[in-house]
């Protein structure tokens, strides 16, 4: 899937349709991103089409979410400075800051 | 470190932790519900279908309608329900550790109900580690909660209830699913659901599997064979299937950790996902004052969950001595009478057994502590 194209589900056929929707902006890696409020980031970050979270710390292997409820870890990423901060189970707040974990996100210079 | 005291302190705000919390607090128990997610419901707000059973099953409700009643009902009932809440640790056999927020404190309760819920299985296969591959109730929760298609062309592995009827759900929103796939040589879930996905166009290939997720950086597709009689691959059944989304519908297993470091003993039953914790039929495990509702216990469904819960609420009510005996035990024996009523017929029976297993396993044990 293209990175424009959005996955947002606005009308459904038995859920309430979305409607008036406040928007919040959180920045990944540097670029703006859209966000609905209240939102998972890890929702956010999908709906931009980004689905790699994080890369392993001995094989350096994408990740992206597995269970979104926060059970299995593999969303970690950097969250405001945080690392490994599950972001299936973190919400969006403004002007918030998501970042690629490389390994164990502390320091990049361990997991080489 | 602040240290607080309740009559009742229940893990988990899910189906069964609510009705727990419900019963016991208007009973007249003092009541505290704690759950770590920033809203109470567990698995109910992202199910959508209408629930089976009968009028006090609530059958013919959607599960997130259900999720709103119970949240209205537990506000009434007067049980305080605390967010953001983790518990850590059961110590001493009736005191928690709770981490709030950025708050550290104790809770020490006269009995805990441990409802933490159930999480996916995992299956591994070649490229199964690709961002793309995930639970069907990631998936669910993604689509229903978060209003956001993981993907566009979607691949399920497994077709019990869970995948079927997450596969329908992600057609509502708007996702393509090429095929389901199961390694038995039948459909696994209901009939109801399986002919919904069938008319719609769906093919459920049954003794089939996926052998592997490709793709660069994500999935971009999935090889899927052919299975024989003793399950291997039959050589040249191979085919690519190109999707963007793996969803894996295979099974799910109890939460039972913090029962387990409080030292409730615990039974292997594979029907009921693995380690549950041994209980009477009130639900109380061999740790007095600990009792266990809901998937926990043994994976079922979200209205065993509520039934669960409901015994639960009512056995602590009793053993606090909050209602009177005679009647505590007919209310009691309608929440079973209900249980069973649920774990009936072709797909419900197998749990029955499996669940008087894990009543007898408790008793045997404490035959066994009795005679030492
Ligand atoms: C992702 C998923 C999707 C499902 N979909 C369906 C479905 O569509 N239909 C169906 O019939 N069944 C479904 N199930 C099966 C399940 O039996 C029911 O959904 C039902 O909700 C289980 O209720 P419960 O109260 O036992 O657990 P849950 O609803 O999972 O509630 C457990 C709660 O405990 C909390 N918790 C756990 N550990 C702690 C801790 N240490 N500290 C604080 N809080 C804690 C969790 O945050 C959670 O809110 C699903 C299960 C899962 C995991
Ligand atoms: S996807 Fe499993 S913890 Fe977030």
């Amino acid at each position: 899937m293209g990175e424009k194209e959005q996955r947002r589900i606005i009308e459904h056929p038995i859920l309430p349709e979305l409607k008036d929707i406040k928007k919040v902006t959180i920045y990944y890696d540097d670029k703006p991103i859209e966000a609905m409020e209240g939102e998972a980031v890890a929702s956010a970050l999908m709906n931009a089409g980004i689905r790699s979270f994080r890369k392993t710390v001995k094989t350096h292997e994408p990740r992206g979410i597995f269970c979104a409820i926060g059970r299995c870890t593999d969303c970690m990423m950097i969250v405001d400075g945080k690392p490994n901060t599950r972001t299936c189970v973190t919400y969006v707040v403004d002007g918030m800051r998501v970042q690629n974990q490389n390994g164990f996100g502390i320091d990049s210079e361990v997991v080489k | 470190m602040k240290n607080f005291e309740t009559e009742v302190a229940i893990i988990g705000a899910g189906s069964a932790g609510l009705c727990a919390g419900i019963q016991a607090a208007n009973a007249g128990a003092k009541v505290m519900i704690f759950d770590e997610n920033h809203l109470p419901g567990g698995q109910l707000f992202k199910q959508i279908h209408k629930f089976f059973g009968s009028r006090e099953h609530r059958a013919g409700i959607r599960g997130y309608e259900i999720g709103k009643q119970l949240l209205d009902e537990v506000e009434k009932s007067g049980a305080d329900v605390h967010l953001n809440s983790v518990v850590y640790g059961i110590f001493d056999g009736n005191t928690l550790g709770v981490v709030e927020g950025d708050n550290h404190y104790s809770v020490k309760a006269k009995k805990i109900i441990i409802a933490s819920g159930g999480k996916e299985n995992y299956l591994p296969f070649k490229g199964s580690t690709l961002p793309g591959v995930m639970g069907a109730g990631a998936a669910q929760t993604m689509v229903n909660v978060n209003r956001v298609l993981p993907g566009k062309e979607v691949i399920m592995v497994g077709s019990g209830n869970v995948g079927l009827i997450v596969s329908y759900q992600l057609m509502q929103a708007g996702a393509n699913v090429k095929a389901i796939v199961e390694a038995a040589p039948s459909i696994g879930g209901y009939g109801v659901h399986a002919s919904k996905i069938c008319r719609a166009g769906v093919p459920i290939k049954v003794r089939h599997t996926v052998l592997e997720a490709y793709g660069e950086n994500e999935v971009e597709g999935a090889v899927v064979a052919e299975l024989d009689e003793n399950w291997n691959v039959v050589p040249g059944s191979e085919q690519n299937i190109a999707c963007d989304t793996i969803c894996l519908a295979v099974g799910l297993n109890p939460m039972s950790e913090l029962a387990y470091i409080a030292g409730c003993e615990m039974t292997y039953i594979p029907l009921l996902g693995g380690h549950v914790p041994m209980h009477d039929e009130n639900l109380e495990t061999t740790v007095p004052g600990i009792y266990v509702a809901g998937d926990v216990t043994g994976v079922e469904e979200a209205s065993t969950a509520m039934e669960e819960g409901n015994l639960a609420g009512i056995s602590v009510a009793r053993a606090l001595g909050l209602i009177n005996d005679e009647e505590g035990k007919e209310i009691a024996d309608n929440f079973r009478n209900r249980m069973l009523n649920l774990r009936s017929g072709a797909f419900g029976e197998g749990r029955r057994i499996a669940k008087a297993t894990q009543v007898e396993a408790f008793n045997e044990f404490q035959a066994k502590e009795g005679a030492k």
